[in-house]
């Protein structure tokens, strides 16, 4: 063994001291962790020492870390698959034992499966086998050009995408829009679109704010609150119409930002942040304690439906002389019909936020929002109003929150303060961040990562919260600025977009 | 002799608590001339700038603009104001440009104002009506006049952050050009520049001065450049004005000689001291 690990770059003592570091990492880390359980017993609850996890986690960060040394240093293709595939086994027998072992004392389950019967012997070669297959052709041949192949592979997608980001959109459009008809008769896929969607529409009207005009914005969710409760107080005190209100909604949302914008715009960065967080709360707090108004934790109920733009309702029984949607398109009636006018209707506001914001990057306002996110003094001296910029980007932001928040509170039929929380902010804003700031499509995908999956796997219970995290670590690792965080010129003299990415991406 | 005046300087004074980093200070700019300031580090010659860009509001004393269409108070307006309408733009000590945006961008964005009144604060260019359009072909050859004209044609798709060193600094000049200034202040646009560059850099101040018709107000170390070029220099120390003349005059002035060279020390020290530190009176 020694002879395969030592070579003219790291001495076997190096090794042994990195291994043994990480060993002691392991154990700090997993001695709270794994090693200690609370156990309710008859005598009352009592603290069970699981040492059996302490070591195989221990085990496996060993194997795991020698693997790396191997990659590192170029060494070894085989061992580092025989290392990988060891680690691989080790963690199995963790995860394991961690989930249903009583006997702290038993020998190990993979060993039992090793030499039990058949089909378990089956199981762990095969097991044994594909892992150390992945490992063996997913690792480069030691020796080999370094990092030639990877970087490659990921400038090619790069330069892929980034030549048919509109092609790549349309696509993306088209399959939103026929999604019903792929899905129409599964509730909880049209229900969990919907949801997406929402936060799709927020995340971009966030990504104005944050994105273009790079102003940290932590307290979104406030001018979601206002859209919603402003068609919600409208449609219950003053039976408006939801088509009356939405408009309304987003003026209103807007008007927020703007009061909010005058005092705070002058702040930047990290002072900003807290300063938006804090109205997020004020806001939250408003709703909860004006109970005359709000109702306050109880919440607004029975909020009124959208109809057919006012033609038709998609309600069962309707009273005297109001048509039914099913009617009017002569259809039979179906519960399935409100939900996917809903989903439709949330999927043009997102465009609409969408087009708006391409279209707003071309223009002045939006040149002048990014050139402020690079530097403030320097617009300044160019005689741009710093104050308006802000305001109009915060204000902009700000509507098409209210409009999400109109559409919300009309899905839901019920709003409360507790749907508009500091953490409702946090998703939108790592929704943003994890799209990469100012990409349209990356806040798509970061919407259904962050929104989609979880909801998904709820089967996983807890352990999605894991994966979760795990993914927002590798994604830190690997693309620290966001998925697609690219920005694309708004006007070009000589190159064609072509040319200009491919010189970006070499 | 007041239709020439394109800057008056009255009385300007800043005080930082208790620093006095301008100490009442008048001085004139004429249009189509170039005016240097300079003198040692510290002197106050960025306060200046920073003064008459709004950047700073001046403790005391008077800034009057001579633009197109009568005298403004520069130390009344809010400092985006001033660069509006044939105000004055200016260049920083340290460039600062838009480096994530591309050449042609940066000069887009400086005229930011036309194009904001033409798209009627969006709503016409949101529907891409005629009216914005044609301003934002006008602003297109603007700024190509400017990337013509500093030789940044062909790099107009570049990103300016990776633009070389003495480009940057021409890019920022055309990008306060854009502005459509009458006084451009230039905060030392030959530091960092090869004797190449900054003799190219010669020539853009001087046509910009003689084509467009515009004063210019700059502040250098480099002699080569204010020398040669300047119409007319200021000398600071210490926040005071100390020589205002032309370049000829200002660089026999002995004030300006011994703000610069210090006092002639080799006179202060006694014989045996001199001797010590092995001062060769002839050298």
């Amino acid at each position: 063994m020694s002879a395969l690990i030592t070579s003219s770059r790291i001495s076997g003592a190096e090794i042994v001291k990195e291994l043994a570091f990480f060993a002691v990492i392991a154990l700090l880390m997993s001695v709270m962790i794994l090693g200690v359980e609370t156990v309710d017993r008859p005598t009352g609850l009592e603290l069970a020492v699981r040492w059996d996890l302490v070591v195989t986690a221990i085990i496996s960060t060993i194997i795991g870390r020698l693997a790396l040394i191997l990659r590192r240093e170029h060494i070894s293709r085989v061992g580092q698959a025989l290392l990988i595939t060891a680690a691989a086994v080790a963690v199995f027998e963790m995860f394991v034992r961690f989930r249903d072992m009583d006997d702290r004392w038993a020998s190990p389950v993979f060993l039992d499966m090793a030499f039990g019967s058949a089909t378990s012997v089956i199981v762990a070669v095969a097991f044994v086998t594909i892992v150390f297959a992945i490992a063996y052709f997913s690792m480069k041949k030691p020796g080999a050009e370094e990092e030639e192949s990877g970087s490659r592979l990921s400038s090619k997608i790069q330069l892929a995408y980034r030549t048919n980001t509109k092609k790549i959109g349309a696509l993306g459009i088209v399959f939103f829009i026929i999604f019903p008809f792929l899905f129409g008769e599964n509730r909880s896929a049209i229900d969990l679109a919907t949801l997406v969607m929402i936060y799709i529409m927020l995340g971009w009207g966030l990504n104005i704010v944050v994105g273009l005009a790079g102003l940290l914005d932590l307290g979104y969710v406030a001018f979601y609150a206002v859209g919603a409760y402003s068609y919600a107080l409208l449609s219950q005190h003053f039976d408006l119409s939801f088509w009356l209100c939405l408009p309304l909604a987003g003026i209103f949302a807007a008007s927020f930002g703007i009061v909010l914008g005058f005092p705070v715009l002058r702040l930047r960065g990290d002072y900003l942040a807290i300063v938006t967080l804090g109205f997020g709360e004020i806001i939250r707090v408003v709703l909860i304690n004006w109970y005359d108004l709000t109702r306050g934790p109880d919440g607004i109920s029975s909020i009124a439906r959208p109809s057919f733009f006012g033609f038709a309702e998609f309600d069962r029984r309707l009273p005297e002389g109001v048509m039914g949607f099913n009617e009017l398109f002569g259809l039979d009636y179906s519960t399935m019909h409100r939900l996917i006018f809903l989903y439709y209707l949330i999927l043009v506001l997102a465009l609409v936020t969408a087009f708006v914001t391409v279209r707003l990057r071309k223009l002045p306002i939006g040149r002048a929002w990014e050139a402020l996110r690079e530097d403030e003094i320097a617009c300044r001296s160019l005689g741009i109003n710093p104050t308006n910029t802000k305001l109009s980007a915060f204000a902009i932001g700000a509507m098409f929150g209210g409009f999400a928040g109109a559409f919300f509170a009309t899905r839901q039929g019920f709003i409360s303060p507790e749907s508009f929380t500091f953490l409702e902010s946090a998703v939108i804003l790592a929704i943003v961040v994890l799209g990469g700031m100012g990409s349209q499509i990356g806040v798509v995908l970061a919407a259904i990562v962050m929104i989609g999956f979880p909801e998904m796997f709820r089967e996983l219970a807890e352990y999605r919260m894991l994966i979760f995290g795990a993914g927002m670590v590798a994604i830190m690792l690997w693309r620290p600025r966001g998925l697609l965080s690219f920005r694309d010129p708004t006007i070009l003299l000589n190159m064609s977009k072509k040319e200009k990415v491919a010189g970006e991406v070499k | 002799m007041t239709d020439n005046v394109q800057l008056e300087v009255e009385h300007l004074t800043m005080r930082f608590g208790g620093l006095v980093a301008i100490d009442n200070l008048s001085f004139t700019a004429r249009k189509r001339e170039i005016t240097a300031i300079i003198g040692p580090n510290g002197a106050g010659k960025t306060t200046v700038f920073n003064c008459l860009t709004g950047f700073y509001v001046p403790t005391e004393g008077r800034l009057t603009l001579y633009a197109n269409d009568g005298p403004r108070l520069l130390e009344r307006m809010e400092g985006f104001r001033i660069p509006r309408n044939n105000g004055v733009a200016r260049t920083f000590q340290n460039i600062r440009l838009f480096t994530g945006m591309t050449v042609l961008e940066n000069l887009v964005v400086a005229q930011h104002n036309q194009l904001m009144e033409a798209s009627a604060f969006s709503l016409a260019g949101l529907f891409n009506l005629g009216r914005y359009t044609s301003a934002e072909k006008e602003a297109l050859e603007t700024a190509k006049f400017w990337l013509n004209k500093v030789g940044l044609y062909e790099q107009a798709d570049w990103n300016a952050g990776n633009l070389p060193y003495g480009s940057q600094r021409r890019l920022e000049i055309a990008r306060a050009m854009c502005v459509n200034p009458s006084l451009l202040c230039l905060d030392e646009p030959a530091a960092g520049l090869n004797p190449r560059e900054s003799a190219e850099l010669n020539v853009l101040l001087q046509s910009i001065r003689d084509d467009q018709g515009i004063g210019l107000l700059l502040i250098e170390h480099d002699m080569s450049v204010v020398m040669k070029i300047s119409d007319h220099v200021i000398v600071l120390d210490y926040g005071k004005k100390i020589a205002d003349g032309n370049p000829e005059a200002v660089k026999n002035d002995p004030a300006v000689i011994r703000a610069y060279l210090g006092e002639d020390e080799d006179d202060e020290l006694p014989p045996e001291v001199a001797a010590d530190l092995h001062l060769d009176p002839n050298a």
